[in-house]
């Protein structure tokens, strides 16, 4: 393994009832960078993310064989509680889920139930972190209110906000900015260039301008298989693969 | 043209079965509230049936609606406490077993089918093998079971609706499945939980079959789970079988308090998870 890798995944396969979803996925996801995760629609993205955290154990008739290291311990087969590995890992999703309560709690969520409950100390948290997604001068004034009530950046935002808070190692994301207005999604954007110095980010995407804009590191997946992956600069330059040329060029999607 | 002909045909049939609809539940409300009002009192309220009461004399049904309320809210309590983990368990937990999960609720509405005087016997059978004789807790026990598939399969339809993506969010910050249960998808769904409890309560009020041979029938007010009680919908039908017209107008009356005392519950529960939901959703 690569020492800086995060995420090492190794002959990587997903069944949902016969049919073949991922392809001897393998991959390594550098840590501390921005990496994405490309391909057209119904390629597999989104399934692949959801391996990492073990929310494929949701879905009905999946079957799963290969490895996902993270540090060097196999999340799909360990004997860790698989809600800790989960506490590794932020989830930014296609569009925002705010937990049913106000919009404080939904950030202090995460804390509470790992036993923080010292009131100054969750004041500080939340603010903070409300601050570090550029959200908290839109909502000091009513953190009391339901989260439901802000607009779809600001929900996203919070979610982000959310699960920044319970200390994560690696952010999760799925096509995050794909419901948002332009300017939200460029607020996620300048916010996960941010967060990189601190955070491995992985982000599924399709949209081409995207990538191209913020990648370190891109896995092109078309059809259940990695294609191509690579460093950005070398993977939007001198792409390797036929497929990956035909991508960029926009041949298909 | 033929598109506006279908347009104008399917609408007006759909308001000629809404109004059918409505006007069933008018003339079903107008007949009992016609009857029942002239023979609503306040004796009817605050009196137990005295001696002679279905022949006519003095007396009203207050051990009936003591009976009926001590009856419901014990089940529907019960009912509650046991119904809405299993349709939890089911909608978080199981939500990946899909086979095991339709055959849960493909059973669940079998046994909502099953007539309310089975579940009588049932329960009937149960206190012979426990030993318990006709009384409060034997009734409450009984319409529990009665009404647990409409309180699980009410649960499970409305927690169905609440989004996967909510749970995953849930999950991935770290809640094990019983906090995510609990604090969130619970209550996302709050005001459809409360509508489904409010269902069970009107099957457990209503039903008197259930309760023929398990709870009894008695003119005095239950002061302990272990007597027997008198329910509402017994009540009607004992008055109801009397050739006394005063006794049978006085059916209708108790059918007016216990249509009321259903509005008065509904409208008090919805009131108080609307406030409880504004601040949350």
């Amino acid at each position: 393994m690569n020492e800086n890798t995060k995420i090492k995944v190794e002959h990587l396969d997903l069944y949902i009832g016969k049919q073949h979803i991922l392809k001897d996925i393998n991959i390594e996801i550098p840590e501390n960078k921005l990496t994405i995760i490309l391909g057209p629609s119904g390629c597999g993205k989104t399934t692949l993310l959801k391996c990492m955290n073990r929310l494929t154990d949701l879905y009905h008739d999946v079957k799963i064989n290969g490895s996902i290291f993270i540090d060097n311990e196999d999340v799909l087969h360990t004997k860790t509680d698989v809600t800790e590995i989960r506490k590794k890992m932020g989830l930014l999703s296609q569009r925002p889920f705010p937990l049913p309560m106000n919009i404080y709690n939904n950030v202090a969520y995460g804390l509470k139930i790992s036993g923080r409950r010292n009131k100054k100390a969750l004041d500080a948290r939340v603010e903070n972190y409300l601050k570090q997604v550029n959200l908290w001068d839109e909502v000091f004034d009513r953190l009391h209110e339901p989260a439901s009530k802000l607009s779809i950046g600001q929900q996203q935002r919070l979610c982000l906000a959310r699960g920044l808070a319970v200390d994560p190692e690696i952010i999760l994301a799925d096509e995050p900015t794909s419901a948002l207005d332009p300017i939200s999604s460029e607020t996620i954007e300048r916010k996960f260039e941010e967060l990189k110095q601190q955070y491995t980010i992985v982000m599924v995407t399709h949209i081409l301008r995207q990538a191209r804009r913020i990648a370190d590191y891109v896995i092109f997946m078309y059809m259940g298989e990695v294609i191509e992956q690579g460093p950005a600069k070398e993977f939007f330059e001198n792409p390797k693969m036929e497929r990956t040329k035909a991508y960029l060029q926009g041949a298909f999607n | 043209m033929l598109k506006k002909i279908e347009e104008i045909f399917f609408r007006s049939l759909m308001l000629i079965s809404n109004l059918l609809i409505v006007s069933v539940l008018v003339i079903i409300l107008y007949s009992i509230f016609r009857k029942g009002l002239g023979a609503l009192n306040w004796e009817m309220l605050t009196q137990r049936p005295h001696g002679g009461y279905y022949y006519g004399k003095e007396g009203g049904v207050l051990n009936a609606i003591v009976g009926s309320l001590y009856l419901s809210f014990g089940a529907t309590l019960l009912a509650t406490v046991i119904g809405v983990p299993v349709a939890l368990f089911m909608n978080v937990y199981l939500v990946k077993r899909r086979k095991i999960l339709n055959f849960i609720r493909f059973l669940l509405d079998l046994i909502w089918g099953v007539p309310s005087i089975v579940y009588g016997a049932f329960g009937f059978g149960l206190m012979v093998f426990l030993g318990i004789k006709t009384s409060l807790l034997a009734g409450i026990i009984t319409v529990t079971l009665f009404i647990l598939p409409i309180m699980i399969r009410a649960c499970d339809e409305i927690l169905k609706t609440s989004p996967l993506g909510l749970l995953e969010a849930a999950l991935s910050l770290g809640s094990t499945k019983t906090e995510t249960s609990f604090r969130v998808v619970l209550i996302q769904s709050f005001s459809g939980i409360v509508t489904a409890i409010l269902l069970s309560f009107g099957r457990a009020i209503g039903d008197a079959a259930s309760v023929l041979f398990t709870a009894g029938y008695t003119d005095s007010i239950p002061t302990s789970l272990n007597e027997p009680a008198a329910t509402l919908p017994l009540s009607i039908f004992f008055q109801l079988s009397s050739p006394v017209p005063e006794v049978q107008n006085r059916a209708y009356a108790s059918a007016v308090i216990l249509i009321i005392i259903i509005l008065v519950i509904s409208l008090l529960s919805r009131a108080l998870s609307k406030k409880y939901h504004k601040n949350r959703i």
